[in-house]
């Protein structure tokens, strides 16, 4: 084609809007198939297996029932499912990517595994965590975030928690239920516990 | 392996809080986002073949019984990166109204009608080159209830990924010309001026199907990565 030229910057991001859902997150409710789930699990994936759950408040603490998370995750050993990342396993189907819209009351859930140790740019672990972009009507560009998993050993020496202040930081920690292999974590996109986002 | 993706780039973006937008004021973040370096996390993405898109998902014409009404388009273009590059095998989803301004989801009280042969609902996968296609009919304006007399310009929601977690973005296209511009907020959210013309389609006139279909044509630029190649981990 003939535009090969550099373009003079990126498209801007528009709102995801109110009306996404029979695109994006159809989950059965219209005639159109879903691209993605909230799950990341095939048959075949290895790790311990769990869910995470919560709800998405907005500054009023009103819970934002057209919202839509997507997760980005390591594998139990740390590799993602992308080419770019030279250690990944070309053998497994895990993907590492899950959508889920959230329900009339401002729910989310992902069935996914425990991530997998990641490096940061100077070699440092991280602890195990997802990645996670939050699209609403509202928001004129996705926000990111993490989670992070409360009973994990590593929490106090990853070097993207240190960036955060200290009284910040159980925003992006999801909680483990008793017994169960249930993590909790709300978010809030403004207020007093707002949760932490990051410029990336 | 793995490049840097400068944050400057981002500056395109509209600010999170723009109070003309009423539904931004309760959703913006307070405190200020935390800067951080960009990890493996940050610099991977998903990547999905063609398993995900099936045959004709990108014609939106074709998804039920009859033809939509309205006037059928061609909406084609590349998804680049901010070097000029094409970025191969992104997914690009796009939803939209029908051609009298109306979504099939629930909550959308627009009293238009609704359009028994159209969803609005599309998928395709960028090719080698980052060349992408879509066959649909143009959606019309509507109205939304921001302030008094509100009307979003005629627009089409699209998703795309890219190559990593970071170039993920969400935008809408908008149509040449289009004389609602001036008065929509979500539109002029985007600050700069030049920005915000590149989410304007141009009419391709030399692409239109003859007897068939118009054609506008709308390239998609994702934030690219510059030359400093991060070491081998
Ligand atoms: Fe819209």
């Amino acid at each position: 084609m003939q535009d090969s030229v550099k373009p003079n910057g990126i498209t801007p991001s528009q709102t995801v809007g109110p009306f996404f859902k029979y695109g994006l997150t159809p989950n059965g409710e219209y005639e159109w198939n879903d691209a993605f789930t909230n799950s990341t699990l095939t048959p075949d994936v290895t790790g311990e297996r769990l869910r995470i759950e919560g709800k998405v408040f907005d500054g009023d603490g009103v819970a934002i029932p057209d919202c839509m998370l997507e997760i980005w995750q390591a594998d139990a050993q740390g590799r993602f499912a992308d080419p770019q990342d030279k250690r990944a396993l070309p053998n497994a189907s895990f993907r590492g990517f899950a959508r889920c819209g959230t329900d009339k009351d401002g729910n989310y859930s992902f069935d996914t595994i425990k991530p997998g140790v990641v490096p940061d740019p100077d070699g440092k672990p991280q602890a195990p965590h997802l990645l996670v972009a939050v699209f609403a009507r509202g928001m004129l560009r996705h926000l990111y975030t993490r989670i992070y998993f409360s009973d994990d050993a590593g929490l106090a020496s990853d070097p993207v928690l240190a960036l955060v202040p200290a009284d910040r930081r159980a925003t992006l920690i999801a909680r483990r239920e008793a017994a169960k292999p249930v993590y909790r974590l709300d978010l809030r996109v403004q207020g007093d516990e707002e949760t932490v986002f990051f410029d990336v | 392996m793995t490049f840097i993706y400068p944050v400057d780039s981002n500056k395109a973006h509209p600010l999170p809080l723009s109070p003309d937008y009423k539904s931004s004021i309760k959703r913006a973040p307070h405190k200020p986002l935390i800067p951080m370096r960009h990890t493996l996390s940050e610099l991977t993405g998903p990547v999905y073949g063609h398993e995900t898109v099936r045959e004709g998902d990108n014609d939106l014409t074709l998804q039920h019984k009859g033809e939509p009404l309205g006037e059928r388009i061609i909406v084609h273009g590349h998804v680049f990166d901010e070097d000029g590059r094409g970025v191969p095998n992104s997914l690009v989803e796009i939803w939209q109204a029908n051609a009298c301004g109306r979504y099939v989801h629930v909550r959308d009280q627009h009293p238009a009608p609704l359009d028994p042969n159209f969803t609005g609902a599309g998928r395709t996968q960028s090719d080698a080159a980052g060349y992408y296609r879509f066959v649909t009919i143009k959606p019309g304006a509507y109205p939304w209830g921001n302030h008094h007399n509100a009307w979003r310009p005629a627009h089409i929601h699209l998703s795309v990924f890219g190559h990593s977690f970071v170039t993920r973005l969400v935008t809408q296209m908008y149509f040449p010309g289009d004389p609602l511009f001036a008065f929509d907020p979500i539109f002029n959210s985007v600050p700069d001026e030049k920005a915000r013309m590149r989410m304007v389609s141009s009419f391709d006139l030399d692409n239109t199907q003859p007897e068939w279909a118009l054609c506008y044509r709308f390239d998609i630029v994702l934030r690219g990565k510059n030359a400093t190649p991060m070491e081998n981990t």
